[in-house]
């Protein structure tokens, strides 16, 4: 029992590593395919079919590259730098439900690493510290642009961390608890999605998503018309590939997030009401839950290349004096409402 | 009971760290590892809800603060504050004094019966929750009104400050 605990969880684990890894590859290549859609050009389609080869060129590119540590950085941290974004970036899928319970022989496997008590408050954590890998990157290549890179970057997850934060307290108030598991669980079909409860809270939560993985309009951090490159302007070869990898990373694990959190995850219209059998729900389930995630990469993409960029003052504005009141107005409307409907139409 | 003392032996080694390192940068980083290994204690205590929260505002947000603190500073060696030799002085009998006083308070903690471990389901989100909002509700009111109130107060300093200057 143990041993087949912890073999179907080790599977569990390289299967969603290796799928994440692929994604983050892959985003970059659909990066600027829908770049070159947008602006009415091909992108990038000499390595293989549609440029499908393109990815793995790249990543033997930046292999290849020279590797160049400046004289005057503080090596250690330089390096700790990269590897700490990429790290925080890979463990925070840990929590997500990619599906319902597949049966194999009689065996119930949950598609989920660990549904923890505090699935929220992981991801959470886990995005919290991932910033500390852009910090001490900046500050450890004693760069004048770096530092201001990691400077933004810093006080601008803190500050949109904050709003993150209550546009979630409200949702936890409708679901009542903070296991990822259950909160899906609990959306399915389609009228149940938290995006019908909860629609404010979930526009405040992808505004604060946006800044949180440093994306345009909200990219600062890594500002070439003021900063050359941000925090990564000394970075070259594969430690500046863990950053960018580390960004599509985060942007993949925010979809997932927000696909379950807000759409009802792997759940779909009409599956109970189909006749399939338990595991052909799940596996739909699961396609239906990429799907989703593909959707708001999608749209992580599609707004890069539509907004310009934010001013960094109004940046601070829209993450207090505007984010931050509406979240907590959001929390008082859904604490009224949720009184109002227990004390009159139960 | 093995992991807890390698989690303690880490605790401590990486709080000596954080005193002894000479560059601050390195200090407050052996600080983060130090909330870290205080975040796996939680967790070996069954208190998941004290473990996240400890890791998200002390590792997430205080922590960050320090560093972007520090690195604004330019903290090389030649302009680096001596304390003089009567702040020292006063630091060291202040010291002897805390410790003495916890020598003191432990004494008197030892032996006094069986140890108690109650309901281990306690720090869980849920029962945490309950406890909270109803036997401790008017200390936890209280707390969350002190909290505002440095809120308050910190953003009348900030305020005032840009009026004037």
């Amino acid at each position: 029992m143990e041993v087949a605990f912890i073999v179907e969880k080790l599977i569990l684990v390289v299967i969603v590593f290796t799928v994440t890894l692929v994604i983050a590859m892959y985003s970059t290549l659909a990066e600027r395919k829908i770049a070159g859609f947008m602006q009415d050009r091909h992108g990038p389609d000499r390595a293989g079919i549609f440029g499908i080869l393109q990815p793995l060129c790249d990543g033997g590119k930046f292999f290849f590259k020279e590797e160049i540590i400046p004289a005057g950085a503080h090596k250690s941290l330089f390096i700790l730098g990269p590897v700490i974004a990429i790290i925080t970036a890979c463990i925070s899928s840990a929590v997500i439900p990619w599906g319902q319970n597949l049966v194999i022989d009689g065996r119930s496997i949950p598609l989920q690493v660990a549904d923890v008590n505090i699935g929220v408050l992981y991801v959470f954590g886990v995005i919290a510290l991932g910033v500390y890998g852009i910090m001490l990157g900046g500050w450890a290549s004693n760069n004048k642009f770096s530092l201001m890179g990691a400077i933004r970057a810093a006080s601008q997850s803190i500050s949109y961390e904050i709003g993150m934060g209550l546009s979630l307290i409200a949702l936890l108030m409708v679901t009542g608890t903070l296991q990822l598991g259950e909160i899906v669980a609990q959306q399915s079909g389609f009228v149940n999605w938290n995006i019908w409860v909860q629609p404010l809270g979930f526009l405040i939560f992808i505004t604060c998503a946006f800044a949180e993985c440093n994306r345009v309009p909200f990219d600062l951090p890594e500002c070439e018309t003021e900063l050359v490159g941000g925090y990564h302007t000394e970075y070259s070869s594969m430690k500046l590939g863990l950053y960018m990898f580390s960004e599509y990373i985060n942007m993949f694990v925010s979809s997932a997030l927000m696909a379950t959190l807000y759409f009802g995850g792997y759940n779909f219209p009409f599956m109970y009401d189909l006749g399939l059998s338990e595991n052909w729900i799940t596996i739909i389930g699961v396609l239906v839950f990429f799907l989703k995630i593909f959707g708001f990469i999608f749209f992580f993409m599609w707004i890069r290349w539509t907004l310009p960029r934010f001013r960094y003052d109004q940046l601070m504005n829209l993450g207090w004096k505007i984010l931050i009141p509406l979240a907590i107005a959001n929390i008082v409307l859904t604490g009224v409402i949720t009184l109002i409907k227990d004390t009159y139409f139960q | 009971m093995g992991i807890f003392y390698f989690v303690a032996f880490l605790s401590i080694f990486f709080a000596l760290m954080t005193i002894f390192t000479k560059n601050p940068v390195h200090s407050v980083l052996y600080l983060v590892i130090t909330f870290f290994t205080f975040t796996i204690h939680y967790i070996l205590l069954n208190a998941q809800f004290l473990a996240v929260v400890n890791f998200i505002v002390y590792m997430g947000a205080i922590m960050v603060l320090f560093l972007f603190v520090l690195m604004l500073l330019n903290l090389n060696k030649d302009t680096e504050p001596m304390k003089s030799t009567l702040v020292k002085v006063i630091g060291a009998i202040a010291g002897m004094c805390l410790l003495a006083t916890f020598l003191g308070a432990f004494r008197v903690l030892e032996g006094q019966g069986e140890l108690v471990t109650g309901n281990t389901d306690v720090g869980l989100v849920k029962n945490l929750g309950k406890v909270l909002f109803d036997e401790f509700l008017l200390p936890f009111e209280l707390s969350s009104i002190l909290l505002l109130t440095a809120m308050v107060g910190a953003i009348l300093l900030a305020k005032k400050e840009t009026k004037e200057g």
